[in-house]
């Protein structure tokens, strides 16, 4: 699938979409979208780079393997789970908030953390899936 | 919308059922997607649809004044399609080495591990 | 007492899967982690364990949401129980995997993955809603999965097909049942549901419900006619993985037939003849397939689905001393199945294979070795006064009381198949002159492992062995422990007023 026209779109569309998976994930702060949604849109971005340019420049242009996103999802999202039990005493993944409201933010929690960490795993998964899957034909 | 959604949860099970029952691996996991999608459709059904009912409280009073659309159901769902999503996309890996290894897409060949040694 | 202690087998198991995955590709270290944190988890468990023995149930509202809305987690007698197992059976596998599973699957993540299904493990035991036990299923299965096929032989990813396609309709039932229910009575916690299901005037569709739950979990516990799974996938994944899954897999599908049929839904007559029912075919079909096999996995692998019957009938007969002596077999048979997996591994890395027929002399080379093996086999036998005998005793004199004497025969039927089958085992093993078997070139055998990886393969072997002889010898606690967590089962008000909160 060695297209120009999906090769020259492409490079257009990976920050466009990244840039939207970004806007997602934290527009799920209060408004519909999330860490999962988000997740899935960036490595749509790079599965669409990988189609057009062959997967050899998607790995080059990652710079690391896909699979170290996971471990470092899950500490973020372990972390901000445990982060009540540490801090406040209070039940495991209790919300924690930053008393005041910040300026373009809004409001700042550990529930946008955990987000944050779902986003990671959801790449590492999905693009360690796919990759594998189009490694071996 | 009940009756609608109550044949269609009732016409993916059944085809879903009938895939899974074929014999080629890959009709196997078009079947297991198909179950999976009708039983997130079942709890979407069974948690009651309210048409154009949000879940929210109005802001001059403590409790809801009308019936509204639980929202607890659309969370299920969510999780329940993340794991499948997962689940689905490790099926597919494996029927791929399956296949590889094995060299058939047939299941009744596939009995290695029934092999009396 | 704290209250939060109930979190922490999740987090420290969490924790390790985390680090481990950091490491993903420096296996020693895996190795050290993932022994000490277990011996680390194993500590808080028996901290939990004795706290729960001492004040009674903790509870926590995940999210400090108020029950029944939140998510809880409940630590009751039963499910503190089956942590401090769990945490028992993890240290023995952990340091056995650590000894003998070969470095080309260790580098396919298999410590971060074995870390994730004992969280999934204690998930499910701890938790106190339907749809969390839901989503820790399903990580228990994915994580299965994965531990099936690492290394990707011929007869790993075969019965990995047979084993997922089962277990995933299993969790499509489950869903369904799930949906149902909540569609009943509109709630999801396991103690709200106890009032709410018996205030349903629909009761057509809540014994069809449980019928649905019952075939959901039935696959997951592998009972008669639902079993097939189970032979075709546990003899081919190495021996640490089959020890886990023998061990501890299917009765996480007992434990959660236990819950629901104790807590949530009256079982009525017809449900209870069904699980009778099933019980004993459970015992007939298992204990027949054990005869025939040559396979030592799969002989171990159909006493698994014959021994599931007895604890299925301990909760079909639904008196005190009938679930008691189903718990108390629940505990004897994780150790033992999780023993009896680890000493085949031992077996396989001494001889080089698993058939009966071909191997031999094991006395006659390893006799101290030998005796060590003829505790686990002959505690699952249930010889007096090692600990398979006493929940018998309980199942049996509950059958005499409820009159159920189709029970007790399958009872004594596959008590005496199982003692034919571990004699068998034995006169074919260890006491008969075996063929001169050719050496395979390549292969660990265990002569040639290095003193190190000998001791970690040993150790958890002496390790369950010792706990097995404290179950027959210190039987009295053991039966103790169990009828208190009868009781807890039968009386359920004290679950529901500790989660509820009144």
């Amino acid at each position: 699938m060695k297209t120009i026209i999906l090769r020259t779109a492409s490079n257009y569309m990976l920050p466009l979409l990244l840039i939207f998976s970004v806007f997602i994930l934290l527009r799920g702060h209060y408004l519909p979208g999330g860490g999962f949604v988000g997740g899935l849109i960036a490595s749509i971005a790079f599965v669409l780079h990988a189609f057009a340019n062959g997967l050899g420049d998607t790995r080059k242009l990652l710079h690391f393997h896909p699979g170290f996103l996971m471990p470092t999802g899950l500490a973020l999202s372990f972390l901000s789970g445990v982060s009540p039990l540490i801090f406040t005493g209070e039940p495991f993944m209790t919300g924690l908030w930053y008393p005041e409201h910040l300026p373009i933010v809004g409001n700042l929690g550990s529930a946008l953390f955990f987000d944050i960490g779902v986003y990671l795993v959801v790449q590492g998964v999905t693009l360690t899936i796919i990759f594998t899957i189009s490694e071996s034909t | 919308m009940e009756i609608l959604l109550a044949i269609i949860i009732g016409t993916l099970y059944a085809s879903g059922i009938y895939m899974i029952l074929r014999r080629s691996l890959v009709k196997l996991i078009i079947g297991i997607i198909l179950l999976g999608n009708g039983a997130n459709l079942l709890i979407f059904l069974l948690g009651r649809i309210a048409k154009g009912a949000p879940p929210i409280i109005p802001e001059d009073s403590k409790v809801f004044l009308d019936a509204y659309s639980d929202p607890l159901p659309q969370a299920l769902i969510l999780t329940a399609i993340v794991i499948s999503f997962g689940l689905q996309s490790f099926a597919i890996v494996l029927v791929k080495r399956a296949h590889k290894v094995v060299k058939t897409d047939d299941l009744d060949e596939m009995n290695a591990t029934d092999e009396y040694s | 007492m704290m209250p939060q202690l109930v979190i922490y087998p999740l987090i420290v198991q969490m924790l390790l899967a985390i680090v481990l995955m950091f490491v993903w590709s420096k296996i020693s270290w895996q190795r050290t982690i993932s022994i000490v944190g277990s011996i680390l988890n194993l500590g808080i468990a028996v901290w939990l364990f004795s706290s729960v023995w001492q004040h009674g149930s903790h509870t926590v509202q995940a999210g400090n949401w108020q029950p029944p809305f939140g998510i809880t987690f409940v630590a009751d007698t039963f499910a503190a129980t089956m942590v401090l197992l769990t945490a028992i059976a993890g240290v023995a596998v952990s340091s056995f995997s650590a000894g003998s599973v070969i470095p080309a699957r260790l580098k396919f993540g298999f410590f971060p993955i074995f870390h994730f299904l004992l969280l999934g493990l204690n998930g499910a035991f701890l938790t106190g809603d339907i749809f969390n036990l839901y989503v820790w299923f399903e990580i228990i299965i994915i994580t299965s999965f994965v531990l099936l096929t690492i290394g990707g032989e011929k007869a790993q990813l075969e019965g990995a097909v047979k084993y997922f396609t089962l277990n995933i309709l299993a969790s499509i039932i489950f869903l369904t049942a799930i949906a149902v229910l909540y569609g009943l009575t509109g709630s999801l916690n396991m103690a709200d549901l106890a009032a709410k299901v018996a205030a349903v005037e629909n009761r057509t569709l809540v014994q069809v419900n449980a019928l649905l739950f019952l075939v959901g979990f039935g696959i997951k516990s592998a009972v008669f006619p639902l079993y097939f799974w189970l032979p075709a996938s546990y003899h081919t994944p190495p021996s640490a993985v089959s020890a886990i899954f023998g061990g501890l897999l299917t009765k996480v599908g007992v434990y959660a037939l236990m819950r629901v049929f104790t807590l949530i839904f009256d079982v009525d007559p017809f449900l209870e003849n069904v699980l009778l029912a099933v019980a004993v075919l459970t015992l007939f079909s298992g204990a027949v397939g054990a005869i025939v096999q040559k396979n030592i996995r799969k002989i171990f692998s159909y006493l698994v689905i014959c021994h599931i019957g007895y604890m299925i009938a301990g909760l079909g007969m639904m008196t005190e001393i009938a679930i008691a002596g189903a718990v108390f077999y629940l505990i004897h048979d994780i150790t033992v199945k999780t023993n009896l997996f680890m000493m085949s591994g031992v077996i396989y890395k001494i001889k080089a294979n698993h058939n009966i027929k071909k191997l031999g002399d094991f006395y006659a080379d390893y006799p101290k070795m030998s005796l060590l093996f003829a505790i686990p086999l002959f505690s699952l036998v249930g010889i007096p006064p090692l600990s398979g005998f006493w929940p018998k005793l309980s199942l049996i004199s509950a059958g005499w009381t409820t009159e159920n004497y189709m029970v007790i025969g399958g009872i004594i039927f596959a008590s005496f198949v199982t003692l034919f089958v571990i004699v068998k085992l034995w006169g074919e093993v260890f006491w008969k002159t075996g063929e001169k078997l050719p050496e395979t070139r390549n292969f660990p055998y265990f002569k040639k492992l290095t003193k190190m990886k000998k001791t970690q393969m040993m150790a958890p072997i002496i390790f369950l062995s010792i706990v097995s002889l404290y179950l027959g010898f210190g039987a009295e606690n053991i039966q103790a422990l169990s009828e208190r967590i009868a009781f807890e089962l039968m009386d359920n008000q004290e679950y529901i007023n500790a989660v509820l909160r009144k």
